[in-house]
């Protein structure tokens, strides 16, 4: 465009003149007028010749249309699907429990609803212990007036913090701890069976001599239940359990330290005992947020798509402990400047979650209710359920 | 890029050896670009001299992320977005953080303004020997009136030297802001065009330089459309948004559209979709609400959406448990996965440890060490610290994936010297490991004391048990 500075005269003159050797309306070339001139003598010529380079530089400074383009989804096709396990089992089915959980089944990653649909949400587990322990102040808050009764921790997790599972660990038989017989430790599967109509998660101590006997025993008593024996390692004698899954039909939890090779193994020697797939869970070690979340993110990211891709020893759905980030001290530490852990601590646990949620973990176990809240109403929205009420265009203005 | 080797970048080099890169060979620089330790410009004759401008320029479009990575600011608070070469972190890495961003409105009130920019270049948190902070303020223009933009700009230019993002969808708003050179020199993300207002947005971006921001949340064959007009018009930097929604299905929507674009450009090198993404967990609050709910709402959407690649996102909250919780999740995904776990084993001194000093244990998890080594450090113990070769697992896994035990301890031990060192014969292991005492013991005939659960509480706990003859 011409600086404004230009006489508007001349300004005129050269537009026109530009226009009109475009159109070839009139022959003015070789035509040398002074301004004063060109107006006076033309001036019935130019003004028609002015509306219409008017119209002509309206048209030619309509900028150009928005580009047409369409938009069809780079899709994946996965050979591989990850095998359903089905935690609880009803009346019918053998058992006595009101509700039933399903996990995994997966046909492409977590929540990629534009590619696949997959069948099953992950399910959150709320851990309840046989001993009172001791607990980072946040989640002892929650729970302090239960922690006697494992029935009664129990109950309140599923009737007011919506756990879905009860993850009932008999920390109390660690030789370390009270180390229960564990005749006596039975009585607490019993009193949570009775307690809850969830599915049930049954964990030993941790202790790789006393877990088998514990385990096996666990799973006699819950006979027909469908409940998950949490866990199984190479370094223990895994074959015991195994054999008390298989003999009253419960899951087995696989579990290995952070090595994708490992965790395969493991798999894969759980699979030669006999034990059916569905009946597996792997987890290869939760990491907290803060402490490594990103190696048990890769992980469970990369035994996913193995299992996608078709790797059969990798196809069983992932356990994560969430519950682990209360072992870090931005969870539970009192620190002024990084906000009152009462809020600090759950989002710890829900951010460790919630990232996990998206690598690829099925089932959670969880310490706090508010994880156990958000991570659920989480779920349902990727899953498409809910409404969306919001007007987002103008955020920028009508954000308070 | 694509898969790329040695010699495919070795033919675009001088090939002379110079050495002015650092490196003594152009092999070996070859071979530092494909790890993305340099950039082709960092090959000084290649920039400097014109009869390598054919190679540059060919070297340059072979190396280039299939999503651009675009400046957003100036000087030393300049951010890099995007330029991200896979979907998975664990396929290569992901390149340039997250770049987080906090809003302030031009509604509030000068010194209102002036106290949240402060706050947000306030916050800082070290975790394992890096700084982590903020990055961008978004200063929304939502009085709609340019002489009240233009005053808000002005506070946040005093009181925070982040770059901004320029917010409103009105351009004769920003043009008011962008008049002053000042303003126009700190290279604002300008945000955003969209296809009604695209025509005057790309005249601006184009005018004073600056990377532009495509709204369209109708559907991606839409912002397509608009992201390949804008370039077409001649803007190169560009930023997606897809449109945020933080609820129900249109949560759903949003996450399925990060992937799809993502997916687009790295998978499909489609033409269109190959820039940085911009998520707005801000609008949690669209519908009013109160903290700390909103905030916790608001974080861990905004956690989500790091996590399927975002890379900007805009936060309205200040709180510090969100902005700690944040900024760490994205220290961890932005973690190079090629980076060793682990740290060597065997033994570390603090301060001048003597023969009557503590002997602590720990395992060689990076980030373990690095947590302990700080804190014995930070809280001044003097003392020897044993460092566990456990593969690079952390206490508890280890533990309990045996790799951790008694006899490691006692080779540990016995190649440390540490018997030779010390006179006494006592070892304090973390808490996690407490199992382990009485195996520790019978294999090393060293006595056990099982120290804190973590180790901000060494001191404290050193206090109490050491030196041993107090008790």
């Amino acid at each position: 465009m011409a600086s404004s500075k230009e006489d508007p005269v001349n300004e005129l003159i050269r537009k026109v003149l530009d226009l009109v050797q475009k159109f070839g309306e009139i022959e003015i070339e070789n035509v040398e007028l002074s301004a004063e001139e060109f107006r006076l003598t033309f001036q019935p010529v130019v003004q028609n010749v002015v509306r219409r380079a008017e119209a002509a530089l309206k048209a030619e400074e309509k900028p150009p249309e928005l580009i047409k383009a369409t938009f069809t989804p780079y899709l994946e096709k996965f050979p591989g699907q990850i095998v359903e396990v089905q935690i609880g089992a009803t009346k019918s089915e053998g058992g006595t429990r009101g509700k039933v959980v399903k996990i995994g089944g997966e046909r492409t990653m977590p929540f990629y609803s534009f590619e696949a649909a997959n069948p099953n949400k992950p399910a959150f587990a709320m851990d309840v212990f046989d001993m009172p322990i001791p607990l980072a102040k946040p989640v002892k808050q929650m729970v302090e007036d239960v922690m006697h009764d494992p029935a009664e921790w129990a109950k309140k997790c599923v009737n007011k913090y919506g756990a879905q599972i009860v993850s009932l660990n008999l920390v109390s038989t660690d030789p370390l701890l009270e180390d229960r017989p564990v005749q006596q430790a039975m009585r607490s599967v019993e009193n949570v069976l009775q307690a809850v109509d969830v599915p049930l998660i049954i964990g030993g101590s941790g202790n790789p001599q006393k877990d088998p006997f514990v385990l096996s025993k666990a799973a006699e008593v819950a006979h027909g239940e469908k409940v998950v024996l949490n866990s199984v390692s190479a370094n223990m004698d895994y074959k015991t359990v195994v054999k008390a899954a298989k003999e009253h039909g419960h899951t087995v939890v696989a579990f290995t330290p952070m090595d994708m090779n490992n965790q395969k193994r493991l798999n894969r020697l759980l699979l030669d005992e006999g034990l059916p797939k569905n009946q597996i869970v792997q987890d290869p070690t939760t990491a907290a947020l803060g402490y490594g979340l990103e190696y048990a993110f890769s992980l469970e990211e990369r035994i996913k798509l193995a299992g996608l891709l078709g790797d059969e020893d990798l196809q069983m759905p992932i356990m994560a402990a969430a519950s682990n980030a209360w072992g870090a001290r931005e969870a539970w530490m009192k620190v002024e400047e990084w906000g009152p852990r009462e809020i600090r601590g759950p989002l710890w646990e829900t951010v460790t979650c919630v990232a996990l949620m998206m690598a690829g973990a099925d089932l959670f176990m969880i310490s706090h209710p508010a994880t156990v809240r958000v991570a659920r109403k989480l779920a349902d929205s990727l899953f498409g359920e809910g409404t969306c009420e919001q007007k987002i265009e103008n955020w920028i203005t009508s954000l308070k | 890029m694509a898969k790329l080797s040695l010699l495919d970048v070795y033919k675009y080099l001088p090939q002379t050896n110079c050495g002015e890169c650092g490196e003594v060979t152009c092999m070996s620089f070859a071979s530092k670009v494909l790890e993305r330790k340099y950039k082709p410009t960092d090959c000084p004759p290649l920039v400097k001299d014109e009869k390598y401008r054919d190679k540059l320029q060919a070297l340059s479009k072979l190396v280039a992320p299939p999503v651009k990575a675009v400046v957003i600011g100036k000087g030393n608070v300049a951010v890099t977005v995007g330029g991200k070469e896979v979907m998975y972190r664990h396929e290569l890495t992901w390149h340039n953080p997250t770049a987080l961003a906090v809003d302030v409105s031009d509604l509030d009130p000068p010194e209102k303004i002036e106290e949240k920019c402060k706050k947000i270049e306030a916050f800082r948190v070290i975790r394992i020997g890096q700084e982590l902070s903020l990055d961008l303020v978004a200063v929304r223009a939502a009085s709609g009136d340019p002489n009240r933009f233009e005053k808000a700009v002005e506070v946040v230019r005093k009181s925070c030297t982040y770059p901004m993002i320029l917010c409103s969808l009105d351009p004769t708003v920003l043009a008011a802001v962008l008049r002053k050179p000042e303003v126009a020199d700190s290279k604002p993300l300008l945000y955003a065009a969209t296809k009604e207002n695209w025509r005057e947005m790309v005249v601006l971006a184009k005018k004073y330089q600056c990377p532009l921001v495509a709204f369209e949340p109708t559907s991606l064959a839409d912002l397509k459309s608009l992201v390949l007009t804008i370039r077409n018009a001649g803007v190169e930097d560009i930023v997606l948004d897809p449109g945020t929604y933080t609820e129900g299905p249109g949560l759903k929507e949003t996450l399925n559209k990060f992937v799809m674009i993502r997916r687009a450009a790295i998978k499909a090198e489609e033409e269109g979709l190959g820039y940085p993404i911009l998520g707005v967990p801000a609008v949690t609050w669209l519908d009013g609400g109160e903290d700390p709910v909103k905030s916790y709402e608001e974080t861990y959407l905004a956690a989500v959406m790091m996590a399927r690649s975002a890379d900007i996102l805009i936060l309205h909250t200040l709180q510090p448990y969100a902005l700690l919780a944040l900024t760490t999740l994205r220290q961890n995904l932005y973690t190079d996965p090629r980076k060793p776990v682990a740290v060597d084993p065997g033994l570390r001194t603090f301060g001048q440890p003597d023969e009557n000093s503590p002997v602590l244990l720990t395992t060689n998890f990076a980030l373990t060490y690095y947590t302990v080594a700080n804190d014995i450090e930070a809280q001044g113990n003097t003392c020897y610290l044993l460092v566990a070769n456990t593969g690079g697992l952390a206490v508890e896994c280890s533990v309990a994936g045996g790799q951790l035990n008694a006899s490691v301890v006692k080779s540990l031990i016995d190649e440390s010297k540490i018997e030779t060192k010390v006179k006494h014969r006592k070892l304090i292991i973390p808490q996690l490991a407490a199992r382990l005492k009485g195996d520790i013991e019978d294999a090393t005939q060293w006595e056990v004391i099982v120290g804190p659960r973590d180790s901000s509480e060494i001191k404290e706990f050193l206090k109490k048990v050491w030196p041993p003859e107090k008790n």
